[in-house]
């Protein structure tokens, strides 16, 4: 889950709250998915607390290949 | 004709042919019959019958023009208004009638914003023919963008007021910056370069182009067909952000998304993360009341669960079955203690009766039984005894041994 970037995260967390909504589905299953969902809402508001946009700038070196950097403003 | 004497009446002409000469000096003149002239347009009058006149102004000088019918619609020249900025082409010639040198014009081109205005228009109409403006090619832009693809120059203030945008609104984004010319005759293949390079990278889910405010030239770019190109052939879906609100180009049509400024741009290409917040925990909310619903279900269906449970079990049988048992025994014990009452009762009445006929009752007033000893037998009369026997004698408050004597 560490792994996961928000998004992710986040449809996983929409997937497990959309899961739940089956009634139908066993007791043992239900809990692991609210315990699954309760981990990726946690998951999801740390990145969310600690993100920092990264800026990087792509360019065409000489041999013609994409190459990409971090961006440096002054 | 008279002419007074100091003249010499063969060196006089008349007007017609002063009028036919200077007609004929200026048409003689190869450079005077094909000629390109700009100026601002002025005391412009278009007549019923078609013919268009004017004055072509520039600094302190002036020249009469007037501009054809048959002219006009052989040119691909605009319709010409007062202050318009233009090239004429055509000759200069002398007009005997009114006796002043005129222009006359072949056609006409609008220049400085005039001219791009038109060329704007004439590109913006032949895209919207081709399809390019179509509604239905505008894709939607990505809820959740990982990556933002931006096209501009790395110098402008755009960019910063972009990058704040993001990194207020969204900083789980990541953006790669193609650097672009964004003003000059360069900036056209610059940007079509970048945004061509963005989509050979393809990482980017939205791409911004865009660059801040500044004068139609400065913002011309962005409406060259080389851009409108890149983006319509983009295979990631492009947001415009081109100078200020007022400002629309080429490019802001062809865009899946046209936003007045870069930083409105940034503002469209991104959610807002406090929203994200809010989403993130009205999910779990939500995560939570449907797994207390359903632990709230759950045990609901235990308990009844339990109880049909209870309902089934033999052990209630046995329940009933005890407390049938417990009831017959409290009952067999009642009858019981009933009749032993009742027995009870009865003796002691016998009791009473006998307690009446009881010889000890005789013994009391005096009367005393004489039992053998041998065998315990009542001694009622002498033959009974013989001399020696031991005999016992019972009175009221005890036992006399006695024996009889010879």
């Amino acid at each position: 889950m560490e792994e996961l970037t928000f998004e992710e995260a986040f449809a996983e967390l929409e997937a497990a709250v959309a899961a739940l909504q089956d009634g139908q589905m066993p007791l043992e299953q239900a809990l692991q998915h609210y315990q699954e969902g309760m981990k990726l809402a946690q998951h999801c508001n740390e990145l969310l607390q600690k993100a920092e946009l990264t800026v990087q700038q792509l360019s065409v070196d000489s041999t013609g290949a994409l190459s990409i950097q971090p961006l440096e403003l002054e | 004709m008279y002419f007074p004497d100091d003249i010499d009446a063969s060196s006089v002409v008349s007007v017609t042919v002063l009028a036919l000469y200077l007609k004929e000096l200026l048409e003689r003149n190869d450079i005077l019959q094909n000629i390109w002239v700009h100026g601002e347009v002025s005391n412009c009058k278009t007549y019923p019958s078609g013919h268009c006149y004017f004055t072509l102004k520039e600094g302190e000088a002036q020249i009469p023009c007037v501009f054809f019918k048959y002219a006009r619609l052989r040119s691909s020249a605009p319709d010409l208004k007062n202050g318009m900025a233009v090239a004429l082409n055509g000759r200069v010639a002398f007009y005997e009638r009114d006796g002043k040198v005129q222009f006359y014009a072949e056609d006409a081109r609008l220049l400085g914003e005039g001219a791009l205005f038109q060329r704007f228009e004439q590109l913006k109409a032949r895209l919207a023919a081709e399809g390019l403006f179509d509604a239905e090619r505008k894709r939607p832009l990505p809820a959740q963008p990982a990556v933002i693809g931006i096209v501009t120059s790395t110098q402008a203030a755009a960019l910063r007021d972009m990058l704040r945008v993001l990194r207020t609104r969204y900083p789980l984004v990541e953006v790669i910056l193609a650097p672009s010319l964004v003003q000059g005759s360069e900036a056209p293949a610059s940007i079509a370069a970048a945004l061509d390079l963005l989509n050979e990278h393809g990482e980017a889910d939205v791409i911004i182009v865009g660059r801040g405010g500044g004068s139609v030239e400065e913002l011309w770019a962005f409406n060259e067909e080389v851009v409108a190109r890149a983006i319509s052939r983009s295979r990631i879906p492009v947001i415009s952000g081109v100078g200020h609100e007022t400002d629309f180009t080429i490019a802001d049509f062809v865009a899946d998304h046209r936003a007045s400024t870069p930083t409105a741009a940034a503002t469209a290409a991104v959610p807002d993360i406090e929203e994200w917040r809010a989403d993130v925990l009205e999910k779990q909310q939500v995560l939570s009341d449907l797994m207390r619903d359903r632990l709230f279900d759950v045990e609901d269906q235990l308990k009844h669960a339990r109880r049909d449970l209870q309902r089934a079990s033999p052990r209630s049988l046995i329940d009933s079955r005890r407390r049938q048992l417990d009831d017959l025994t409290e009952r067999l014990q009642i009858r019981i203690q009933h009749s032993i009452s009742l027995r009870n009762e009865r003796l002691r009445g016998v009791a009473l009766q006998l307690h009446s006929l009881s010889p000890l009752l005789t013994i009391a007033r005096g009367y005393a039984v004489v039992r053998r000893d041998a065998d315990g037998s009542v001694v009622a009369n002498v033959q009974q005894v013989q001399a020696g026997d031991a005999l016992t004698i019972q009175v009221q408050d005890g036992y006399i041994p006695v024996e009889v004597r010879p």
